[in-house]
């Protein structure tokens, strides 16, 4: 279903959502009925306990996941119920991934975990004929998470903060509009975290990104623009920003 | 992109799935090998039995053979002449082989066949499978002068050895007594004993009676033929051949044994050309009656099939006719018993022998390929080799299996790869085909290494075997079993080729399961997973 939302219009919105996990026999509800909006170059921080439904709401934003019940918004168009090659197209060219555990492809280097959602994209043989500008993009990314010197390097052979960087030197390859960060700070040590949120902050503010983070450190959600905390699949309070609205 | 990246970097990475390979490179170096050694084998023994047997044989329902050989020719010339080229008339017949050596006869059953060797070369390579006798030549069924100079010296010293035991007998057991007759003036030696009214007739019988059981002595220069008339009218030189010639088989007159030496396996040669031996058969009409004759050897047959080489005896078409009376006293027509043809084009066989069918009286001939007439042979190679092939391919289905289950253990391994690969927006697709084309490429490693492993087994086939037998003591290929000397192989492109596929095909089928399993996950699930 597709449907058109009045203006001012959110870049990404969840609408009602409910979503439940199967644990055997029985059901057990995570979101209860969240209603968030995030607008275009947003820094919106989700917090709440383990087991609140942020990183839920996360995948669900992302498309990794379908919502039981509501609808997830793009640019107000309903994207959650689209087919899956779809959704698969949206993720690889809507959306950029940061994971607490970094998730590189241990097979792979650097340079070419980074170059991996350009692959992705697109056939062989396109990205055979412009595999020397997508180097090119991924050096400069590379540059600027600083990690020039480890570009041959395989994920086991880095420390915890080079992969988070090479984990967002990744997920800004594909120039994605919206990034979304699962506790990118979650496994890192302090100074490690704060070069990453710095890292962060600096894509929101130079480059307009919208970005999303999930964290269970106030900390570290203070420095997003608004936060949206989770209690037992609830909104529990709204940050800075106004409470989000729902599109008409 | 990622797909072939991943894909060979898993290939790079996973040794264990490589592990898994192992049994398909066996699979398949084996079915190589094997099909190689069977096709070796069958092409040989096809070869052969094609140079001795021709293209197609018109067989005449009776050993009596038929007689009006020319009409019969042509009758094969007018249906399908434009399709011949070579053809020979043979006589074909059971006979017992006699050959001496020291003192002991020795007598074989062989199959006795009347030829012309001018026109047996035409439908062929008789020279090919003449000892002494150079390949390509026409065979014909004079001794060579080696044959002859060994036969006048033997001969010699035969004729001398007869005249001291006739005129010095040792002395003997009564039971032992040996009957000899005197040398006549033509025929200056004793005749054997093959007739039966020898005894009755012994011009010896008016010395002391004490013969119980008579021993035959050779007598090297008689042809058996008393009462022959053209045998009589003339006065030969005893060191020339006799009229009746032949090609004896290689195995009727020569055993293996093994050198203790060496260790090597040794012909032992008891009768060579130059020498005679003893051919008892029937003759042609009713009822058959027993009738034997002596031959000179002339050369050795030998097309390293043992079952050939060990039952074929070939003589001079015109003296077998003689002797079986299949020559008419009056007009003086040979019967025969068979033609063997060589068509121009061997593929055309099934195509000559319908047309002869049509064209001959199915009551006294009946037409056959060379494949027809070995058939048995020919059908038990390929049943064999068949059920082979199926056994074999369940090496590789096995190995299949092998790569199906390793296959699941490495899609559980990265699962976490899948989910960040959906994440970065992969398809299940892209997913399925990461591991399809895994499967593939272990497929080609697999089955690559398994050709090359099998051809250089083939290729080296008969040193592999020695090494085996130095090795176990024990030998591999024993010649004096199998029809050959050596292993015979021959490598079909087209088999290697399909071996080749089927392996591969197999990997693919094994990746299927696992792959679809890949596609499957769900990619929050995958990225949870520990």
């Amino acid at each position: 279903m597709t449907e058109t939302i009045s203006m001012p219009q959110p870049q990404l919105a969840a609408i009602a959502v409910e979503k439940a996990y199967r644990k055997d026999k029985h059901k057990v509800p995570v979101l209860r009925g969240i209603d968030v909006e995030v607008n275009k170059g947003e820094f919106l921080s989700i917090v709440g306990q383990s087991g609140s439904g942020k990183s839920t709401l996360m995948h669900l934003f992302g498309l990794l996941d379908t919502p039981d019940v509501g609808e997830i918004y793009l640019e107000g168009q309903q994207i959650d119920d689209l087919p899956e090659h779809a959704r698969d197209q949206i993720r690889n060219r809507v959306f950029g991934f940061i994971f607490q555990f970094y998730h590189l492809l241990p097979e792979l280097n650097l340079l070419e975990n980074v170059l991996s959602p350009l692959m992705i994209r697109y056939s062989t043989w396109e990205y055979w004929k412009q595999r020397k500008k997508f180097k090119q993009d991924a050096l400069e990314i590379i540059e600027k998470v600083g990690l020039s010197h480890r570009l041959k390097h395989r994920p086991s052979e880095m420390s915890g903060g080079e992969m988070q960087r090479a984990a967002i030197a990744r997920a800004l390859i594909a120039k994605p509009q919206i990034l979304l960060a699962d506790e990118p700070t979650g496994n890192l040590d302090s100074t490690t975290g704060k070069e990453i949120m710095d890292l962060l902050t600096n894509l929101n503010e130079q480059e307009q990104l919208t970005i999303i983070m999930v964290t269970h450190d106030n900390l570290i959600a203070a420095q997003a623009h608004r936060t949206v905390r989770l209690r037992e699949g609830q909104i529990e309070v709204l940050g800075k920003s106004k409470s989000a609205s729902v599109p008409a | 992109m990622y797909k072939s990246l991943l894909c060979l970097r898993y290939l790079k990475t996973r040794y264990i799935a490589l592990a898994s390979i192992i049994s398909m490179t066996l699979g398949v170096a084996t079915m190589i090998v094997v099909n190689s050694v069977m096709d070796g084998f069958s092409t040989d023994m096809r070869d052969r039995l094609r140079g001795i047997l021709a293209d197609v044989i018109v067989e005449s329902n009776s050993l009596d053979g038929v007689p009006n050989t020319q009409d019969l020719k042509e009758s094969i010339q007018r249906a399908v002449g434009k399709d011949i080229e070579g053809m020979t008339a043979t006589v074909e017949i059971y006979a017992m082989l006699s050959v001496q050596y020291g003192s002991q006869w020795q007598s074989k059953p062989v199959t006795l066949i009347g030829i012309d060797p001018a026109t047996k070369a035409t439908v062929g390579p008789l020279s090919k499978y003449l000892v002494n006798t150079k390949e390509g030549s026409v065979p014909d069924w004079e001794l060579s002068p080696e044959a002859m100079a060994y036969r006048k010296e033997w001969t010699t010293r035969a004729q001398w050895m007869v005249d001291r035991w006739n005129h010095n007998p040792p002395p003997m057991e009564d039971h032992e007594q040996v009957s000899f007759e005197e040398p006549q003036s033509e025929e200056p030696l004793p005749k054997p004993d093959f007739e039966s009214k020898a005894t009755p007739e012994n011009p010896f019988n008016s010395k002391p009676q004490v013969a119980v059981k008579t021993k035959d002595f050779a007598n090297p220069f008689d042809d058996g033929l008393e009462g022959k008339s053209f045998d009589k009218e003339e006065k030969r030189d005893p060191g020339s051949p006799l009229k009746g010639r032949v090609y004896i088989g290689y195995g009727l007159v020569s055993f293996p044994y093994e050198d203790p030496d060496t260790g090597e396996t040794k012909m032992f040669q008891i009768v060579k050309p130059g020498d005679d031996v003893k051919i008892s058969t029937v003759t042609a009409g009713q009822p058959p009656e027993p009738t034997h004759f002596n031959a000179t050897v002339v050369d050795l047959f030998k097309s390293e099939m043992s079952e050939h080489d060990s039952s074929l005896v070939f003589c001079n078409l015109e003296y077998l006719q003689e002797m079986r009376g299949m020559i008419d006293p009056e007009s003086g027509e040979k019967s025969i018993t068979s033609i063997q043809i060589k068509l121009k084009n061997p593929e055309d066989a099934a195509m000559v022998v319908s047309k002869l069918e049509e064209a001959l009286p199915a009551n006294l001939f009946r037409v056959r390929t060379w494949e027809d007439k070995q058939g048995p042979l020919l059908a038990a190679v390929e049943v064999e080799s068949a059920i082979l092939n199926v056994l074999l391919f369940l090496i590789i289905a096995v190995a299949g299996f092998g790569i199906l289950a390793i296959f699941f253990m490495i899609t559980l391994e990265k699962t976490r790869d899948i989910g960040i690969l959906k994440a970065l927006g992969a398809s299940s697709n892209g997913i399925m085909s990461i591991f399809l084309s895994y499967g593939l490429a272990l497929g080609l490693v697999g089955s690559g290494v398994g050709v090359i492993v099998g051809l250089l087994f083939v290729k080296y086939i008969n040193q592999i075997e020695k090494f085996i037998t130095f090795v176990t003591g024990r030998k591999v290929f024993d010649q004096r079993i199998y029809y050959f000397p050596e292993i015979a192989t021959h490598v079909e492109p087209m088999m290697v080729f399909w071996v080749a596929v089927g392996a591969m095909v197999i990997a693919v089928l094994a990746s299927i399961l696992p792959a679809r399993k890949a596609a499957r996950f769900h990619p929050v699930e995958s990225l949870r997973y520990e």
